[in-house]
């Protein structure tokens, strides 16, 4: 499978890669490790008529510590984030869902912004950086604006990104010695979740985000008001499912996705200290 | 366009269009046939290739993305055309192949891991060649050859 002719231009910079989106619209893509935008472009199904390389823009690539947060540069690749000891340290969640996505060769090339900016719902990243409450930082021609992970995911592959911006950080709290969980249910190797539940305490409240139960990374809203009601584990995992609208494909339908939300949202929250 | 890429240690520029997969480089423009095309899809790992030291699959890079960077196959693992790689050798010695289609991705994919991790556990290697299928051996001999190749007593 080869992707439809496109023209390729390679950004040096941030600043280069916004004038070339802004120069062409909707008719361009961002490429970063390209991991979920090739394989769209071989089937047919992504076919922008410029795509602009933001691969080899260098100074997008880091993972630093700010003080109360960890930023963390769009073009971080997952292998990076997965091995990073600042990460391990400071929000080891995200470093362990970063080594569940797909396989080694994937998390070589693969990256956190192109993964959030993907805004697949299926992904895992996406969810992680949700449960744990971050925000993301955008470049525009009139300059950057940081948007609340809360606010980032608007519907199926669709984010709050304007189309001439770019998403440049990714900013996660710290969450040193927290107890977490991430509970991905998938039948192959590599594969998507069919339903992933991360949960995470952060600051004394239980924050629990659910993969692949609706058009976006969601929220297990009903799940943290249960906790912060009293309820048990057992308890509030019998609520993962209210509120979302789980998808029906060829691996389960929603009434199983459903069901799994349940299971898989009681493992996280025994795993991560709830009882 | 143009790009340089440096393949298995010898400087080559070519001129490509951009939807160019790096796979199709490899194979129609350098005559390195050694990696293989399997599910096209980023699953299968037959294609897997090294990328400036690293494993990736040559079906989900565009060649233009390769523009000046470090690209090793299966030909440029060993050190001469008489000699194997230790990792060739060590799935020969454990029999860690049958048809060989998936065995240079395989075998690619293997030295990647053991360079990250040089002494890895079974388990270790079976997750670290997740992204690679083999439909003939069921893994077992794959998995001894890696072992085997980080200095581990498989006997």
């Amino acid at each position: 499978m080869i992707p439809a002719a496109f023209d390729y231009q390679k950004a040096n910079s941030s600043e280069e890669a916004i004038a070339l989106i802004v120069e062409h619209g909707d008719e361009a893509k961002l490429l970063a490790g390209g991991h979920s935008l090739i394989p769209m472009m071989k089937l047919r199904l992504a076919v922008p008529s410029v795509l602009v390389d933001i691969g080899g823009v260098e100074d997008l690539s880091y993972i630093n510590d700010s003080g109360d947060y960890i930023a963390i540069g769009a073009l971080t690749k997952h292998r990076q984030l997965e091995t990073s000891g600042l990460l391990l340290a400071e929000c080891p969640l995200l470093a362990h869902v970063a080594s569940k996505v797909g396989d080694p060769q994937v998390r070589h090339r693969g990256t956190l912004g192109g993964s959030l900016a993907h805004s697949d719902p299926a992904s895992d990243l996406p969810a992680a950086v949700l449960a744990l409450g971050g925000s993301l930082i955008a470049e525009g021609p009139s300059g950057q604006r940081e948007i609340a992970v809360a606010d980032f995911f608007t519907g199926y592959f669709e984010s709050s990104l304007a189309e001439d911006e770019m998403l440049t950080e990714v900013r996660v709290p710290k969450a040193p010695g927290s107890s977490w969980s991430f509970q991905k249910f998938n039948r192959r190797a590599q594969d998507w979740a069919i339903v992933g539940v991360t949960a995470v305490q952060v600051e004394g409240s239980t924050q629990i985000s659910l993969v692949n139960m609706g058009s976006t990374p969601l929220r297990a809203t009903a799940v943290e008001d249960a906790l912060a009601g009293g309820a048990s584990a057992a308890e509030a995992a019998e609520a993962a499912a209210e509120g979302t609208d789980a998808p029906t494909d060829l691996n389960a339908s929603p009434e199983y996705r459903d069901h799994l939300a349940r299971v898989l949202t009681k493992r996280a929250l025994e795993a991560s200290g709830v009882s | 366009m143009e790009i340089s890429v440096a393949v298995n240690g010898t400087g080559r520029v070519s001129e490509v269009e951009p939807r160019t997969l790096l796979v199709y480089y490899l194979r129609d423009e350098l005559g390195l046939t050694g990696t293989n095309v399997g599910c096209d899809t980023s699953s299968c790992g037959a294609c897997t290739v090294h990328v400036n030291g690293e494993s990736v699959k040559s079906c989900t890079m565009l060649a233009v993305q390769a523009d000046g960077q470090e690209v090793t196959t299966i030909e440029g693992l060993a050190p001469s055309p008489d000699e194997l790689h230790p990792m060739q050798e060590s799935f020969q010695n454990n029999h860690g192949l049958q048809c060989g289609y998936c065995t240079p991705g395989m075998v690619m994919a293997a030295c990647s891991l053991l360079e990250e991790n040089p002494v890895p556990t079974e388990d270790e290697v079976r997750e670290g060649l997740e992204g690679n299928l083999c439909r003939c051996t069921g893994y077992h001999n794959i998995v001894k050859a890696v072992l085997a190749c980080s200095g581990q007593d498989v006997s």
